[in-house]
């Protein structure tokens, strides 16, 4: 915290307001995965809205295998302490006291998610426990709306995390947002059976099909690797994007963060989505998803 | 009446909104073309790291100048900081007004809030103001005045001349009072 905090007493903190507020203010943004202090000052310089703290990125962590766990308190402050903008970091699946650490350092947004081990394969975290606020994955609307039941305040739909293939960052924007559009045309009891059927609370089916969108903010995540994947993810609809491996397992990460960047907020403009994607030397090698074997898939995770 | 939001990133649909509600024609900056023809411009929340860069790369910053030398502009959080002369650090700003603003003053997200202000020029109710990562204006100089604090004293809200700035964000909550005080009193637009 910083020596000039100012007090204010009698207001309210953690409230669903503030939550889902933060999110708001990233919006047409994009959150980058770093990790160590010095990318996330590369990440800031060029643009980033918001940097995701972790010891490996998504494209090594399925390379080297093993249990993939919280990072290292030490190392999430040391990128909190580099930088201006928020700060989030990653928890497993379930794993609410890992959730309780990262609160206790004071992280701005935490992300219960997929691309690590799964502590729990029954329950999520029951986010309203906390005051610090949660952006979960999904790949589809009845997930999205089953983790906004359980306290989450943004949602990311998964992709699948460390190909940089956008296959399935298409395919899962597409099916939420597909999915939110017949909601809009169907009648009350058909409501209550598409609740029924995808295990989502009644109400926020019913919110999200008055509001045309999710009640919450929605990034797309895994597998954006140039400028032109996250216009289009933009262009289909979603609020803003994550880029994980994309930038830092690519030749020259700091031109090609700061062209995502420009991408993302002219994301309706091909001339400008052109001249930004110029020279940008290598993407990530990437592996293709849909040669992919089954069960080395992630975005399977989560229930 | 045409009132540009600055929409390079954050809560500007948001805003957008309220001013559509309140009968305004609302449009989304993003090149320095996209502000001819307005009457008034509204810089919205989000990251003011990410809104000064981008600001820079597509030229906007001299245009956003030469807007304000002679139009109503509103800076909501990231947008007060773009407004603001001084900030204590190196970052592009559109600094215009004699305020000095210190970023993220509160702390971080788990020291965000929500409050009830008391600010007189919008009548005896209070205002519910939601503070994100907000900053707080440490000074106001040339006649700047001071429209709203928090009860230990801290200054949230400042309007100079055509220039309006608030450390919160009244896009977030359903009372228009703010808008319209914008839109009435500093814009001098009908209603």
């Amino acid at each position: 915290m910083a020596d000039n905090t100012t007090s204010n007493n009698g207001a309210q903190k953690g409230t669903e307001t503030l939550k889902r507020g933060l999110a708001q203010m990233l919006k047409g943004g994009v959150i980058m995965d770093v990790v160590t202090p010095e990318h996330a000052k590369i990440a800031e310089e060029a643009g980033a809205v918001a940097v995701m703290a972790l010891e490996r990125v998504p494209a090594d962590i399925r390379v080297q295998g093993g249990v993939a766990r919280m990072s290292d308190p030490g190392l999430i402050e040391s990128i909190m302490n580099a930088v201006s903008i928020p700060v989030m970091a990653k928890v497993r699946i379930g794993h609410f006291v890992e959730a309780q650490v990262l609160e206790a350092l004071g992280i701005d947004y935490i992300d219960e998610s997929e691309v690590l081990t799964p502590a729990d394969e029954q329950f999520h975290i029951n986010k309203h426990d906390f005051n610090v606020p949660f952006v979960c994955g999904c790949r589809n609307l009845g997930e999205a709306l089953r983790r906004i039941g359980e306290g989450a305040a943004m949602i990311r739909t998964k992709g699948e995390a460390g190909t940089g293939d956008v296959v399935e960052a298409v395919r899962h924007a597409r099916s939420v947002l597909g999915e939110i559009r017949r909601l809009q045309a169907m009648r009350e009891d058909e409501m209550m059976t598409f609740a029924k059927e995808t295990g989502a609370p009644y109400h926020l089916v019913k919110e999200t099909a008055e509001l045309g969108r999710l009640p919450v903010v929605n990034f797309a995540a895994g597998g954006i690797a140039t400028p032109a994947d996250a216009a289009l993810m933009m262009q289909l609809g979603v609020d803003g994007v994550f880029v994980g491996s994309g930038i830092f397992k690519s030749g020259d990460p700091a031109r090609r963060a700061k062209a995502i960047v420009e991408a993302t907020t002219h994301y309706t403009d091909p001339k400008i989505i052109a001249e930004v994607s110029r020279g940008l030397g290598e993407a990530m090698v990437g592996i293709n998803v849909t040669a992919m074997p089954a069960d080395e898939r992630i975005a399977g995770r989560g229930w | 009446m045409n009132v540009g939001v600055l929409a390079l990133q954050g809560a500007f649909i948001e805003h957008e909104k309220t001013l559509r509600a309140l009968g305004a024609h609302a449009v989304e900056v993003r090149l320095p073309e996209h502000l001819d023809g307005l009457d008034a411009l509204i810089i919205p929340g989000g990251e003011s790291t990410t809104i000064g860069k981008l600001a820079v790369t597509f030229r906007l910053l001299e245009p956003l100048r030469a807007f304000a030398a002679t139009k109503p502009v509103w800076g909501t959080c990231a947008g007060m900081i773009m407004l603001a002369k001084d900030i204590g650090r190196d970052q592009p700003l559109i600094g215009v007004m004699d305020i000095t603003v210190n970023r993220n003053a509160f702390g971080r997200q788990l020291d965000s809030f929500e409050t009830d202000l008391d600010v007189p020029q919008l009548g005896p109710d209070p205002f519910h103001a939601v503070f994100i990562r907000a900053p707080v204006v440490t000074a106001v100089q040339n006649g700047a005045e001071v429209l709203a604090r928090l009860e230990d004293g801290a200054i949230v809200a400042v309007r100079q001349g055509r220039w309006l700035a608030t450390a919160f964000h009244p896009e977030l909550t359903p009372d228009d009072r703010f808008h319209r005080y914008f839109l009435r009193d500093v814009a001098g637009l009908a209603d």
